[in-house]
């Protein structure tokens, strides 16, 4: 077996073994979530608009903590997003009482992507979506205080997107004068 | 003198400019919303109601007998450059809102720029008290990408380390903690005893921390010939002094009395909050990711997962001493067992050709310059990996573009995530107490901020 395929094989493992059943049958039933399961990982892929009401029904199917979100900029992308918007934001949930791990990922478009907060749900969820806004400026609707999390609040930009240079703009400290 | 005073007033001026945080900071109780409120309260995990419905807080005292002071960045208790602005009712905390930031570097964008090599020097960067498990989280992402298969004696070797680190990292957090307590005694002896694991990392890597030592494909070299006598050493004075911490603090008085009690959070608000590690077991869940996803082999080794019962400063004190004791029995194993072979994988697409063969082989040389100017690449696809650090669940989520760098690297860092508990944990307590709690939940700044 060459490796590619061996990869491939794994791959749909995955999809019998990254849950257990009952889960597994729980994401069957929501609508718009579709499985893209890697490398023998849980994965689905939904709309952002349909990610409020997910999120509830992921939580009452049994995913108690999230535990990581994050945001990805595909500019530029050579094979081109999976989910063909620029952004993507991911969320990864464990489910304690399963011994499980489902990833979210969640598709944002637009120079100023919306993405809906799921601080309501998880309220661990508010400083992941800060950080989200401080790094690639997806705004997350209905959050308490959206603010920038890790860089100065008069920053200008969002440092993590593909079109903010590495090392282009020095050093700048809040209250220090503006690079004219 | 009139000008002077003006003088002084625009100083005083620009002094606040400095160290205004705008939007980041915390404001009066009539700027905040109700929603904003209940984080800063700590009341979001445990009364979700009040967040769902947007309603006010019925126990919102009158403004004028509470004031907002600032703890840090620059705080010997805060364990780094940590910012918590509390909102205080004479003592007694009100509602906290941690400040972060101050740290930030921007390494998540630096490791954009290196290559799959060095990425690994990048990561061990963050969580600088635990390298190890950041250096083998991130080697162990890149070799699933990968698909690489890791000879027996690298995943021992790995196992071995990662053990180690996790005994000298639960030792900082027992000596600072000790010593925001008011034991220094504990301050020495933790700092003492980390000592000798950090020379035997020395003797292994080169350095005693930021070791680069844990590399995608294995490990960098070979444990040292006399690794044997070194690591039996540890495995048998430890325990003493374990037991010699334990009768220090475990039955001392003053600490039980500063810590039982305090700082409490349940399993429930631990879910919420995404809370890990150590906090998530001292609250009652036996959740460790070594036993309920394992990695590395961590299923054929014998220890158990320590747990507490009331989630406080005390039972996560209990739980790290637990877990040292439990790292030990695992260093043991690995020395029992350790495999012959060799130390990284033989994949020559990862893994540069031995030293001696650069003097006989022009190939060999390029080959050498290849991996370490262009690096390999590595197939385009996306993977998540999380393993049990001695903070809780440290992961990576790397996104490949089929280059020889990463196109995404998102580093899910336990501190992070953990100090979003200090709401629930300090709220109703004393300014006192809030000292311990951050001991207890044990911030690395450095993970924190990235």
């Amino acid at each position: 077996m060459s490796k590619s395929e061996a990869r491939e094989e794994n791959n749909k493992l995955g999809e019998a073994q990254g849950l257990p059943d009952e889960l597994g049958a729980v994401l069957a039933r929501i609508s718009g979530a579709e499985r893209v399961d890697q490398y023998g990982q849980a994965v689905i892929a939904i709309d952002a608009a349909a990610w409020a009401e997910v999120a509830v029904q992921l939580k009452e199917a049994g995913f108690e903590s999230l535990v990581d979100m994050c945001g990805v900029d595909y500019q530029g992308y050579e094979a081109g997003s999976a989910l063909g918007t620029r952004f993507e934001v991911v969320v990864n949930l464990i489910s304690c009482s399963y011994g499980a791990r489902l990833r979210v990922r969640i598709g944002v478009d637009g120079e100023a992507p919306v993405c809906p907060s799921v601080c309501a749900v998880w309220p661990g969820a508010n400083w992941f979506e800060r950080e989200a806004f401080d790094m690639f400026g997806i705004e997350f609707t209905g959050h308490p205080e959206l603010s920038r999390i890790l860089m100065p609040d008069d920053w200008s930009g969002h440092p993590l997107r593909k079109d903010f240079a590495v090392g282009a703009i020095p050093v700048q400290f809040s209250g220090a004068p503006r690079p004219q | 003198m009139p000008e002077q005073v003006e003088l002084e007033g625009i100083a005083a001026e620009a002094d606040r400019a400095r160290t205004d945080e705008g939007a980041q900071k915390m404001r009066g109780r009539d700027e905040t919303g109700s929603l904003e409120l209940a984080y800063e309260k700590g009341n979001a995990a445990g009364a979700r109601k009040a967040v769902m419905t947007n309603e006010p807080w019925s126990d919102v005292s009158d403004d004028d007998e509470t004031m907002i002071i600032n703890m840090g960045p620059q705080h010997p208790s805060t364990h780094g450059v940590l910012r918590l602005m509390l909102e205080l009712d004479a003592e007694t905390v009100v509602r906290v809102k941690p400040v972060i930031g101050y740290l930030h570097t921007g390494m998540e964008k630096t490791a954009e720029t290196l290559t799959f090599t060095q990425g690994a020097t990048n990561v061990t960067r963050m969580d600088y008290l635990a390298p190890m498990s950041n250096e083998l989280c991130w080697a162990l992402t890149v070799e699933k990408l990968l698909d690489l298969e890791i000879p027996p004696r690298a995943t021992a070797i790995r196992v071995l380390m990662a053990e180690l680190n996790r005994i000298s990292s639960h030792l900082v957090s027992l000596a600072t903690q000790g010593m925001d307590l008011g034991a220094i005694s504990m301050m020495i002896y933790g700092f003492r005893e980390r000592e000798e694991i950090l020379s035997f990392f020395e003797k292994c890597s080169g350095l005693r921390m930021n070791n680069d030592y844990i590399r995608p494909g294995g490990v960098a070299a070979d444990l040292p010939p006399d690794w044997e006598s070194d690591v039996a050493k540890i495995v048998e004075t430890f325990p003493a002094h374990i037991d010699e911490y334990e009768e220090l603090l475990t039955e001392n008085p003053i600490w039980r009395e500063r810590t039982i009690g305090v700082g409490s959070v349940t399993v429930e608000q631990c879910y919420a909050l995404g809370l890990t590690g150590p906090i998530l077991r001292a609250a009652g869940k036996a959740w460790d990711l070594r036993v309920d996803q394992p990695y590395c082999g961590y299923e054929t080794y014998d220890f158990d997962v320590i747990t507490g019962t009331n989630g406080d400063v005390f039972d996560r004190y209990k739980v790290r001493v637990g877990e040292m004791r439990e790292s030990i029995k695992i260093v043991k194993q690995v020395l029992d067992r350790m495999p012959e072979g060799d130390y990284r994988s033989q994949d020559k697409k990862v893994t540069p050709p031995p030293r001696i063969r650069i003097d006989e082989s022009m190939e060999a040389l390029i080959h050498h310059f290849k991996i370490f100017t262009e690096g390999y690449k590595v197939p385009a696809g996306e993977v998540y990996c999380a393993i049990e650090s001695p903070r809780g669940e440290i992961a990576n989520y790397l996104v490949s573009s089929g280059s020889s760098k990463p196109w995404r690297l998102h580093v899910r860092a336990p501190s992070f995530a953990n100090l979003q508990g200090l709401a629930p944990m300090m709220e109703g307590g004393l300014l006192a107490d809030a000292v311990a709690v951050i001991a207890s939940t044990d911030p690395v700044m450095g993970d924190v901020d990235r």
